[in-house]
């Protein structure tokens, strides 16, 4: 019983941080076709974000508000990735727009540079994050407990999911970005100006990596590739969710992360991997395009 | 008439190409020599996945799959040569006292050879069936391909006493009985991954000539299309599909005869990505290009990582930025320019009155 509640909670722990990732994602993927292989990269500027904020609150500030710089690390390195996603998106993206194999390649050239730009800047071992004192402990609840920052992350992830869905329901931009989504042409006709839109939405999208990146850092140590490993897992939760659907990153992300560690808990960590994946395969049988995927009745290419 | 220049033009240069290659041997240190017996076997996995992307359109990011298990399998045989019957070195480490029933076919070199294709093949038909017959395609076949290669590499790290673990298969001494090290076998080797180079891009060409090879373009331009025509565009996938991870296999077993070792890092996802950009340099949808790419852009790397070698990721990011951006038809499609600046300068005036009326540009096909 015990391990079976643990095992719950390390799956939605994994699924809460495959989620952080696959938000942006499945936003920039279902608005713009663009595939983003560096969104992983991006989760790795708001990891080192932190580790930058972490280290000025050492050098510069008392040492009893330390632990308050998990705040000003979680804005900033939202802040960051976004602007590094703005100039990305100004500078290369837009020519990428309904390329989506392009964007694929791409973005993949910008991870790579990336990468190596934070392997000149910080060097190539790892380096670590001390966690804030109030996460340290864990909540015990009978003979179990809970790390909190495990807790911390989930609360992190379920804050997000709230913020974009209010965002993408009840506000004026969100509206414009369903729009934009579901017909292009249409949306630009009745007078949305698409392509600020796209810049916004990428940049958005790029800003919750960086989310992403900073709860990572209390988790486990960062270097320049910490993204790599988990941008297959956050594709993969797109794909199965259906992209640009909201609820189907969160069905996605559960169920590549409550999934696989399932999985790997019964079999070995990579036989896991083997059965979530055929499990995908499977699923994509019944329904090509994710099973929240938004369906229209025009022929795709 | 233009088209029967371009053909020429390409011939020409292919001929080109091999002649340097096979008198490469005369003016090179053996050691040069070996490097470009492992940039041919990088030439051959480039048709084959021209044959998919540039030809019929699907981006594979997880050749690295088949390459690896042509190179696998070529390496179990090698590996027990190499142990000579008892068991071999990494499989005591990791506590095996018996050879695993999988590994025991493998001391004949024949099962080997023929397995080098044949595994590739099965999984490609498997993969291809599951995914084409159900139109999963685009980029959501391109996700899943990359999942397929880090799941292998994983599976490849993770059973250490089968596979050799992260240290892959290394530590072979002799190959149908002559040893790898002696400078004869290794330009016998040479010389037989440059035969498969051309033996593989002859058929290929044909291929793409035929009927069979304008589906293939037909079903990268409009696969509904196709389909409306009759076609089941999913056979044609599948085959070509399978065709590519038979030429990966066998490219990947020329491979671990020139290199020595297969390791899980030439199977992951980032060996897979960068075959993508051997392709992309060289020129998509010809297959010349890949060719070209492939030593171009492998001799590149060899010289910046002996030089500066923390320069190649930047290089090689930035060479994936700006070929695809600004030279999608890539280093093939130079050729074109002059007359290309040429017909932009003429038809300036009228072509800003019929771009909206004629949305379909049709593209020029050079094989």
């Amino acid at each position: 019983m015990e391990t079976l509640i643990m095992q719950i909670f390390n799956g939605f722990s994994v699924s809460s941080i495959l989620l952080l990732a696959a938000l942006g994602l499945a936003i920039t993927f279902g608005q713009m076709g663009i595939i983003n292989m560096a969104h992983g990269e991006f989760i790795m500027i708001g990891a080192y974000t932190t580790y930058v904020v972490q280290n000025l609150f050492r050098t510069y500030l008392p040492k009893n508000v330390f632990d308050m710089y998990c705040i000003a690390a979680l804005f900033l390195s939202f802040l960051v990735a976004a602007l590094f996603g703005t100039v990305l998106e100004k500078l290369i993206i837009r020519h990428l727009y309904g390329k989506p194999a392009e964007s694929l390649l791409v973005t993949w050239g910008i991870s790579l540079i990336l990468q190596q730009l934070a392997r000149s800047i910080f060097g190539a071992p790892n380096v670590a994050v001390d966690a804030p004192s109030f996460l340290e402990n864990s909540l015990k609840i009978g003979t179990i407990s809970f790390s909190y920052k495990r807790l911390f992350i989930l609360v992190i992830a379920i804050c997000c999911l709230v913020g974009v869905y209010v965002l993408m329901y009840r506000t004026k931009y969100g509206r414009n970005i369903r729009g934009v989504m579901q017909n292009r042409d249409m949306a630009a006709g009745l007078g949305v100006n698409t392509k600020q839109v796209d810049s916004l939405t990428f940049s958005m999208g790029c800003g919750l990596a960086g989310l992403a990146g900073a709860a990572l850092t209390w988790i486990g140590a960062i270097g320049p590739t910490l993204g790599t490993n988990y941008i297959v897992d956050a594709f993969m939760s797109v794909v199965v969710g259906g992209a640009g659907s909201i609820l189907g990153t969160v069905f996605g992300s559960v169920f590549i992360g409550l999934g696989g560690t399932t999985f790997e808990y019964l079999t070995d960590a990579s036989l896991g991997k083997v059965l979530i994946f055929v499990c995908v395969i499977i699923l994509l049988q019944f329904k090509p395009k994710g099973i929240f995927a938004i369906s229209g009745r025009a022929l795709e290419d | 008439m233009r088209k029967k220049i371009n053909s020429q033009w390409t011939t020409v240069l292919v001929i080109l190409i091999f002649i340097f290659l096979a008198t490469a041997p005369f003016y090179m240190s053996m050691f040069r020599v070996s490097l470009f017996g492992k940039y041919i076997c990088f030439a051959i996995v480039a048709i084959g996945l021209d044959m998919i992307w540039g030809y019929t359109g699907i981006l594979s990011l997880g050749h690295g799959v088949y390459f690896g298990l042509g190179a696998y399998c070529m390496a179990m045989y090698l590996k027990l040569e190499a142990s000579g019957g008892a068991l071999p070195d990494f499989m005591t480490w990791s506590g095996l006292s018996e050879l695993p029933a999988f590994w025991k076919p493998f001391a004949n070199p024949a099962f080997a050879l023929a397995m080098v294709v044949v595994v590739p093949v099965i999984l490609a038909i498997i993969i291809g069936y599951l995914t084409f017959l159900n139109r999963i395609k685009g980029v959501y076949f391109s996700i899943l391909s990359q999942a397929l290669a880090m799941i292998l590499s994983v599976l490849l790290v993770g059973s250490q006493g089968y596979t050799g673990g992260s240290n892959g298969l290394t530590n072979f001494s002799t190959i149908f009985g002559k040893s790898l090290s002696a400078p004869m076998t290794k330009l016998v080797l040479f010389y037989v991954a440059l035969a498969a180079l051309i033996l593989i891009f002859i058929p290929c060409r044909f291929l793409v000539k035929r009927r069979i090879g304008k589906i293939f373009i037909a079903i990268r331009d409009g696969e509904n299309r196709v389909r409306f025509t009759g076609y089941n565009p999913a056979k044609y996938k599948v085959f070509v599909y399978a065709l590519s991870a038979a030429i990966a296999g066998i490219a990947g077993a020329l491979y671990v005869t020139q290199v020595g070792i297969i390791s899980p890092n030439e199977v992951g996802i980032t060996p897979s990505v960068e075959m993508i950009i051997w392709v992309a340099v060289g020129g998509k949808g010809t297959l010349v290009g890949p060719i070209i790419g492939a030593l171009g852009v492998n001799a590149m790397k060899t010289a910046a990582s002996e030089n500066f070698p923390e320069v190649w990721s930047y290089f090689i990011g930035i060479l994936f930025v700006v070929v695809i951006l600004w030279l999608p038809g890539g280093l093939i499609s130079l050729k074109d320019l002059p007359a290309r600046i040429k017909k932009k300068f003429h038809k300036q005036s009228e072509q800003e009155d019929n771009e909206e009326i004629i949305p379909m540009i049709e593209e020029e096909q050079i094989c």
